[in-house]
């Protein structure tokens, strides 16, 4: 079966093939990151209107370069995101599925991050806990299989991605800043400040990570206000305060997570997942753990085609499809989603270590 | 001739099959329920007539202006539509639509289409009807507040749409209207998309699937944050 996979969930524009032989044959992405900087965030309006514009065109282009018009399924992203957004690739991907008479089927976005590591030749099996880090999300989930998720924790407030955006904002740096306070923390002294670490003095798995921001502004506004001060380098100690909090808040929470499962493997996803600092740290704690620690390539760590391709892939070859219509669902928890039997990946890192 | 029209710019979701001289048309006011009732109003005007897809000439869409979402659901719907049957399809007017139906329905050959676009503005557009029986726009679409909307000169015109509605007295104001003056409860139907589609199709107006894009008049969607002061 061949699945051509739509994402349009925010700001990035997708489109890939999965194929039961092949694999994935294929993918491309537009991303309107330059569209949005100037207005220092996404504007959902504008985001809408460009998706209107490149989806096809991506389409098109992919099929050229797979060198074959056959599609068997249509995936593409309806939730959680922005509604007009998800509606251009929900409306475009359903009416092509009904064109070419065959099946479609939404996605769910964080599903899609959840199994992107599966997309890679030597990805983990299930069970796994995953860390669904994103500027949406910030989510530890138990995977028994495709549809079969437990939320374990989840983020009381902002999202990392959106902290770190954010504090990246209020530093001084363009958007989307998250990737810009990583660069901007190498440069960072990592013991002149020291941020708190949110939530992790009690029990549980969720986060909070909008308190950091705050703590962030007014370590700033402190040094700025001193006498001598070396603004280009205090900047680059926050960052370097700011992420290494984030990243042991992440890392302590895994480590609970991976403990109280009892499940020795651990999926990274999402768009902070690309953040090296946290891919080392993550990397130590599982090998420190007995376990193992898998991450998408960087390209599939963010917004993609790929994943939706994929994960749809799973959910039409055990038969689920969409009736003659489509929708938005912005929130969409991922607990609803109905399980795919029998278990169509085997276990494999998982006996390892059970 | 042959061709599947659609349009959910506004409050209705309609679909209309055109074969020859005959129109088959599903018209529901729904609003907020377009991407649940598109598509099986089409599979099933389709399979009700005896056709393919495949068997149509063309497609056409309700292209604007109207509700972004309403206007970006017809848009994806056609682009899906026609890249997976291989077929163009003709961009067509909702303000003209509109006067399509007017005249349609109502015999009315000089038409003013105003949909109220919020923000104190309306969609704008000046028709009359050919000796074919078509309405032709006799100046540029616009958006623009009541008050300073394009003027087309003589009189006897006859208003629709909502902006009739919500700003009655302003665009009264500016032209000349005969009797009766106006309805702003006339909604766009996809009869009339079709129709003109049909003339658009001959005249050699028909896109490739990727081409089908809305028209959506207000472009000014987002303000930039000012520069930050130091």
């Amino acid at each position: 079966m061949r699945v051509l996979g739509i994402e349009t969930s925010c700001d990035e524009t997708g489109v890939a093939i999965y194929d039961s032989d092949q694999g994935l044959m294929g993918h491309l992405l537009h991303s309107q990151a330059a569209l949005h900087a100037e207005y220092g965030g996404v504007v959902p309006e504008l985001a809408s209107r460009d998706h209107v514009r490149k989806v096809l065109p991506l389409v098109r282009e992919l099929l050229g370069q797979c060198g074959e018009e056959r599609i068997d399924g249509v995936a593409y992203t309806c939730g959680p995101g922005l509604v007009g957004a998800l509606l251009v690739g929900a409306g475009i991907g359903r009416s092509l599925a009904w064109a070419r008479a065959v099946p479609a089927i939404g996605v769910h976005h964080m599903e899609g991050h959840l199994l992107a590591p599966l997309l890679e030749r030597s990805g983990p099996a299930f069970p796994f806990v995953a860390l669904l880090v994103s500027g949406g999300h910030t989510q530890l989930v138990e995977a028994q299989g495709v549809g079969r998720y437990h939320l374990l924790g989840d983020s009381l407030d902002d999202a990392a991605g959106e902290a770190f955006d954010k504090t990246a904002k209020l530093l001084g740096l363009p958007y989307p800043g998250g990737p810009e306070l990583a660069r901007l923390a190498l440069q960072g002294d990592p013991d002149r400040f020291r941020f708190p670490r949110p939530m992790t003095d009690r029990p549980g798995l969720d986060f909070s990570f909008s308190g950091l921001k705050t703590f962030a502004l007014n370590t700033l506004k402190r040094g700025l206000s001193e006498a001598s001060v070396e603004e280009v380098q205090l900047k680059a100690d926050i960052a370097r305060a700011f992420e290494e909090a984030v990243v042991d808040t992440l890392v302590i929470k895994c480590r609970r997570a991976v403990r109280e499962t009892g499940i020795p493997t651990l999926v990274l996803a999402g768009g902070v997942s690309a953040n090296r600092s946290l891919r080392r740290r993550i990397g130590a704690m599982m090998v420190e753990q007995g376990g193992r620690a898998f991450y998408p390539r960087p390209e599939f760590c963010t917004d993609n085609g790929a994943m939706i391709a994929y994960a749809g892939w799973q959910r039409l070859r055990a038969g689920q499809a969409e009736p003659l219509k489509f929708g938005a669902l912005p929130r969409w928890p991922l607990e609803t989603l109905p399980p795919v039997t029998p278990d169509p990946v085997p276990g494999r890192s998982g006996l390892l270590y059970r | 001739m042959k061709l599947l029209a659609i349009e959910t710019a506004a409050e209705a979701c309609s679909a209309a099959l055109l074969i020859d001289d005959d129109i088959q048309v599903r018209f529901q006011v729904e609003p907020r329920r377009q991407s649940e009732l598109i598509l099986p109003m089409m599979e099933e005007l389709l399979s009700e007539a005896g056709y393919t897809l495949g068997q149509l000439d063309a497609l056409a869409f309700g292209r604007g202006p109207g509700s972004f979402t309403g206007v970006r659901i017809a848009a994806g719907v056609i682009q899906g539509t026609a890249f997976g049957a291989d077929l163009p399809v003709v961009p067509v007017s909702t303000l003209a639509a509109l006067a399509q139906r007017a005249f349609r329905e109502q015999d009315h050959r000089a038409i003013l289409s105003a949909f109220d676009a919020r923000m104190n503005e309306v969609y704008w557009g000046g028709f009359r009807v050919n000796d074919r029986g078509l309405v032709t726009p006799i100046f540029d679409e616009q958006v623009a507040a009541p008050e300073a909307v394009n003027r087309p000169g003589g009189d006897g015109w006859y208003g629709v749409g909502s902006g009739w509605g919500a700003y009655a007295e302003q665009l009264s104001a500016r032209v000349s209207l005969g009797l009766p003056g106006y309805n702003p409860e006339l909604l766009c139907s996809a009869h009339d998309v079709a129709l003109l589609a049909a003339a658009g199709y001959q005249a050699g107006e028909a896109v490739a699937a990727e081409q089908a894009l809305p028209v959506y008049l207000r472009d000014q969607v987002a303000k930039k944050p000012r520069e930050v002061r130091t």
